[in-house]
């Protein structure tokens, strides 16, 4: 592996009963780069994020993240050894204020424990007022620092969006997962999104993109991988995999195209 | 600089009323004495009923892990100093010796507790946990043979009251010339204990382990993805919650001087369940309102419903016991269909934000 490689995944499968998820998907990331996952619904992107993160293990394959295996680990594991996700419906911490949830992000960060919380002794108020002061800038960094103290489940579609990627992003990530992050999103917020991602990018950070707004995908994304039916069918750049005829295929209907050319 | 007060120097209006508070809370067991040393006895109760529900209200109300055996904790700690402190043992440990040794041992069975019921939540936990609070309280009505530890059914009696060498709070006595009875002088022990208890539970919930626990439940998946370890959370929430119990348990013992397995059923755990979700789950202030308005609204309602009936009725129609608990269910109902949240819910902690200010000024 070249020193350019972030995440290697090897032969990745996963079945659920009679339903294979995931057959044997091999691709990998670099660093620095954002990297596409797109396909057609039940194609499995959200399982591979799953296998990925520790929430479901996977039958076979491997992972390699940052020049270690990723094998048999938590999720609280994963996004300690730097893989951070928002979900494709948002999961934030409902009743919380907004800063608490990405304060909630910087927990695997920092250290303090029983004693700390109640003797708040000096080192314990310092690691907290730096949590509170990294927390606010990142929801500024997003752009959603007006509604810190709000709850989550007061704001805006779109706000809970990029409070999901602030929280991640508390978690000094390495790779940020990000699980349809422009679903539900009009024109402009997603444009904001997109500067956002380029921001994220600039400053270093690489990001694994499952999208289904295609606009996004093709002027954002520096490779794209196609999966259907938890196959890899494609991978490449983004012109490149607009072009391919099984692309076209998945996403159009295969047997269609088929039935036209019959008659 | 502290990480919530900013800095900023207290107004005199809260050190006013601060002073006052605290003048009421010294006065508190004088007032409650003229309408007699129950009343006293009562406001310790209310005490230790705080100590309880904030200590399930960490489990409950901050972790949101539903705990229908919490009075088991309260048992552990209450027996541990009735079989170091009196004379079924023989053993005479101080207190301040055995409140820390029941807290521990409490918060090993929080453990053993805890780590079992790890992936269940909800109804299924209520039911482990439930049985396991049975499963206490069993033990210690028949731990009488084959080696008599716990004296079974009979309990323990003749139990240490607290005392300092000479000094003990269950005698009455005059100090400085001021009369003070048993009640009265545990009541300043009390009101030390449960200030402490209500200060460890602020500091616990506005750090970086409150705010895990409230992650997890919020969200479990989403805590987990976030790196919080949910297992050692976990288990710390249900270890902390364990300990205050067990504390309120030694105090108790020591207050009653006697003890049995009876104190210890499943509606003792409902109780403090109720006073936890009553009061207001996850909210401090709300959990405490509820434990006082639990505790205070049997004993007034047992002691006015028969002079009530006789002067509307001219005889007692019902026996006050039945109408205790008939209003008492009727409050109970009515709060959670009209205030489903809890008397007192929790509202959005507000954090002042010092960032641009401190460029400002």
């Amino acid at each position: 592996m070249s020193h350019l490689t972030l995440l290697i995944a090897e032969d990745v499968s996963k079945r659920f009963g009679g339903v294979q998820a995931l057959a044997d998907v091999s691709f990998t990331i670099n660093h620095g780069e954002i990297y596409g996952l797109i396909g057609p619904n039940g194609a499995g992107k959200t399982s591979l994020f799953n296998v990925l993160t520790g929430i479901y293990a996977p039958d076979g394959g491997t992972f390699n993240f940052d020049g270690e295996p990723l094998e048999r680990v938590k999720p609280n594991e994963v996004a300690e050894r730097g893989i951070a996700r928002t979900f494709q419906n948002i999961r934030l911490f409902q009743n919380l204020s907004a800063l608490e949830n990405v304060m909630i992000g910087r927990h695997v960060r920092t250290r303090a424990g029983v004693f700390g919380a109640i003797l708040r002794d000096k080192g314990t108020l310092a690691e907290e007022a730096a949590i509170e002061k990294r927390s606010y800038e990142l929801l500024e960094y997003v752009g959603v620092a007006k509604r810190a103290n709000d709850l989550a489940k007061h704001l805006a579609y779109g706000d809970q969006r990029r409070l999901e990627i602030a929280r991640a992003l508390a978690t000094e990530p390495k790779l940020l997962a990000l699980d349809e992050p422009a679903a539900g999103m009009n024109a402009t917020e997603t444009q904001a999104l997109k500067r956002l991602l380029e921001d994220i990018r600039r400053d270093g950070i690489t990001i694994l993109l499952i999208e289904h707004d295609m606009k996004l995908v093709m002027s954002v994304c520096d490779r794209v991988l196609v999966l259907d039916y938890g196959k890899k069918i494609a991978e490449g750049t983004a012109a490149t995999v607009q072009n391919d005829p099984k692309v076209i295929a998945a996403y159009l209907g295969g047997e269609v195209t088929l039935n036209l050319k019959g008659a | 600089m502290t990480a919530h007060g900013r800095g900023k120097s207290v107004p005199p209006k809260v050190w006013a009323g601060v002073v006052l508070v605290a003048l009421a809370l010294a006065l508190l067991p004088f007032v409650a004495a003229l309408a007699g040393q129950a009343w006293v006895r009562i406001l310790n109760f209310a005490m230790i009923y705080i100590m309880l529900a904030l200590g399930l209200n960490i489990v409950v109300g901050f972790a949101g892990l539903l705990d229908l055996g919490y009075i088991a904790f309260y048992a552990v700690g209450a027996y541990m100093y009735a079989l170091l402190a009196s004379p079924h043992f023989g053993i005479h440990l101080p207190f301040w010796v055995i409140l820390p040794l029941g807290a521990g041992l409490a918060c090993i069975f929080g453990i053993l507790l805890g780590a079992p019921t790890l992936k269940l939540r909800g109804d299924y936990l209520a039911i482990v946990t439930l049985g396991f609070g049975e499963i206490i309280r069993i033990f210690l009505n028949n731990l009488n043979t084959p080696v008599n530890v716990t004296n079974g059914p009979q309990g323990v009696n003749l139990i240490d009251p607290f005392h300092v060498a000479g000094f003990s709070f269950a005698r009455a006595q005059s100090i400085l010339g001021v009369p003070f009875s048993g009640p009265q002088k545990y009541y300043y022990v009390l009101l030390l204990l449960t200030i402490g208890v209500i200060v460890i539970n602020i500091r616990l919930q506005n750090s970086r382990l409150g705010r895990a626990w409230e992650a997890i439940r919020e969200d479990e998946v989403a805590a987990k993805a976030m790196g919080i370890n949910t297992r050692n959370v976990k288990l710390l929430a249900f270890a902390m919650g364990a300990s205050f119990g067990g504390i309120a348990g030694g105090i108790f013992s020591a207050t009653q001087e006697f003890v049995s397995p009876e104190s210890f059923g499943l509606f003792e755990s409902i109780i403090v369940l109720a006073m936890v979700v009553l009061g207001g789950m996850g909210n401090i202030p709300g959990v405490i309102l509820g434990a006082i308005l639990l505790t205070l609204l049997p004993e007034v309602l047992r002691s006015t419903m028969e002079p009530l009936q006789n002067a509307l009725f001219g005889r007692v129609l019902l026996d006050a016991e039945t109408v205790r608990l008939l209003v008492f269910g009727i409050a109970l109902v009515a709060i959670m269909l009209y205030r489903p949240a809890g008397l007192w819910p929790s509202a959005v902690r507000k954090r002042e934000l010092e960032v641009p200010k401190v460029v400002a000024e």
